[in-house]
């Protein structure tokens, strides 16, 4: 794939037609993703985030504008197999193992049962759920079960990866703890990762840009390009930079609500 | 006199020792020990009853007298047996769950069978087995044939709507997740939604197995060969052959706790995932 943007978005609007009038989930949202950039969306319930996040995955249709995945529309980047998705729960089916629910998508995609096992290895070790892989979902932790949901979406090595609120369930100790190994996981594939969340620090913590939208209607307030260094510890939260950064995220989410007051 | 005396201190013995047996914290084998010591006791009290008594064996025949014709009929039982629950009932059985399983799968396709089939499915399966299967044994003849087709009748509708339930039972984000992965229709059906469904499935398989022998019995009160389970309890009833009505009545027991156990044992173990399943084991 040649060109140089993984998710180009050109004034998409999105109105849910209900029962109390339009909701106008999203309006003029233009945006442009280059790959290997870890992108997060932030900001307050109904601000669209994850709609758009939808959007780019096909799960939703823009009522207008135009978006590209990969260079192809979303639907045939989507049947083409163009990203992973890593739902707000880890919804792994109950009747299947770990490493079978990890197994899921590469049949589907009709892989072999040599490749599937591989592949399932692979990522099992990824995310750090090495011998989990007999285990049923029920046995496991939230973060496990997290994390293996995370395995689920690596299996086929998509270019993209799009997380809705993927930790936004868990504890702030286990929430840490992924946050540090989805970075490192992100360094080592060079994937492109789309990442909708409510914290603060963590879309500083992680992103190379952060998105801040805010709701009524759905829209970016703006858009801020970290100036961390890829290396980040832990510790690096309580730098200077990053407590500016952390700030100036609150400002755009502050501000969208001025709008609203106004 | 003296004998119903004796069954009911035998019998409150047996009670005695089942409180003992069943008191918090027994071994495991009481478990299975409880209700036997209990239907022994109760046979007891029954054959005691019955001599001690005198009480005729038209209203009442002894556990004993019961036994006995159960192996003099042997051969007549077990041809009632293949006639009504393997042809009748099992033939019924099978086609009409196949069937309604097909169905369902078409329901959950086309909105429009939804919206108009399952109200007349309801609507059916609220028809009285009494006054459709005389209708049923006009239409097929008086052999199994008729038999099965009350059964299919019977049991189709429970098993549709479970099925059909069980289908629609996957929430919005596992669904999403199928699409994600580019899957078609029949792979989301497969892979997400039939597992998903197996346990409304098995609800309505459980519960169609006890509605294809009642419907095979009853139907065959109105025209059969000269054989089968249905029709030897209403002819022995009247040539006053209590004891081998006794003994269909036992087999037909039999066959009902059996077959609801069979099908429970496999749900065990095709839906040990389930909550309800988790639990127990």
């Amino acid at each position: 794939m040649t060109n140089s943007t993984a998710i180009s978005a050109r004034d998409i609007c999105l109105t849910f037609q209900t029962n109390d009038g339009p909701v106008h989930a999203l309006k003029d949202v233009s945006l442009d993703i280059a790959p290997g950039e870890f992108v997060s969306f932030i900001g307050p319930s109904g601000c669209g985030k994850t709609t758009f996040l939808r959007v780019i995955a096909d799960l939703e249709k823009p009522t207008s504008g135009s978006i590209t995945v990969n260079g192809q529309d979303p639907e045939t980047a989507r049947k083409s197999r163009a990203y992973g998705y890593v739902f707000q729960h880890a919804g792994l089916f109950p009747w299947r193992s770990i490493a079978q629910n990890i197994k899921l998508p590469l049949e589907i995609m009709g892989y072999s049962k040599e490749e599937q096992e591989e592949r399932s290895q692979a990522v099992l070790k990824l995310v750090d759920l090495e011998g989990f892989g007999g285990k049923f979902p029920w046995q496991l932790s939230g973060g496990m079960q997290q994390r293996a949901s995370i395995a689920r979406a690596l299996s086929f090595d998509a270019d993209i990866l799009l997380m809705d609120e993927p930790f936004g369930a868990l504890d702030e100790i286990v929430r840490d703890h992924l946050n540090e190994q989805l970075l490192a996981l992100w360094r080592r594939t060079q994937k492109t990762i789309g990442f909708v969340t409510h914290s603060i620090p963590e879309a500083v913590y992680l992103s190379t840009k952060i998105v801040v939208m805010s709701p009524r209607p759905g829209r970016i307030t703006d858009v801020i390009d970290s100036t961390l260094p890829a290396e980040r510890p832990l510790e690096i939260r309580d730098t200077p930079e990053f407590i500016a950064l952390s700030h100036r995220v609150r400002q755009g989410l502050r501000g969208g609500h001025d709008d609203l007051e106004l | 006199m003296m004998l119903f005396v004796l069954a009911v201190a035998l019998w409150a013995a047996l009670f005695a020792l089942n409180l003992w047996l069943a008191r918090p914290g027994a071994p495991s084998w009481a478990g299975v020990a409880v209700p036997i010591l209990f239907g022994v006791a109760l046979l007891v009290l029954w054959e005691a009853t019955v001599r001690g008594f005198n009480v005729p064996r038209i209203l009442l025949p002894a556990p004993s007298s019961i036994v006995a014709t159960i192996f003099s009929s042997l051969p007549i039982l077990f041809a009632d047996f293949m006639q009504t629950v393997v042809k009748g009932a099992l033939t019924g059985y099978l086609m009409g769950c196949s069937a309604a399983l097909g169905v369902a799968i078409l329901v959950d396709q086309v909105s429009f069978l939804r919206r108009g089939l399952l109200p007349i499915g309801n609507f059916v399966a609220a028809l009285p087995i009494i006054g459709l299967a005389p209708i049923l044994v006009m239409w097929f003849g008086f052999d199994w044939q008729s038999k099965a087709a009350v059964v299919v009748v019977m049991v189709f509708f429970p098993m549709l709507v479970n099925t059909v339930e069980g289908l629609m039972d996957t929430d919005k984000m596992q669904r999403d997740l199928i699409r994600t992965y580019g899957s078609s229709y029949w792979q989301g059906l497969i892979k997400l939604r039939f597992p998903a469904a197996l346990p409304f499935i098995f609800n309505g398989l459980k519960i169609a197995s006890t509605l294809a022998l009642i419907g095979a019995i009853v139907a065959e009160f109105f025209g059969s060969p000269i054989m089968g389970m249905g029709f030897r309890i209403s002819t022995a009833v009247g040539q006053l052959n209590l004891e081998l009505v006794w003994s269909e009545i036992l087999v037909a027991a039999l066959v009902g706790t059996g077959s609801y156990g069979l099908l429970s044992l496999v749900e065990k173990r095709l839906t040990f995932w389930h909550p309800s399943q988790r639990g127990s084991s």
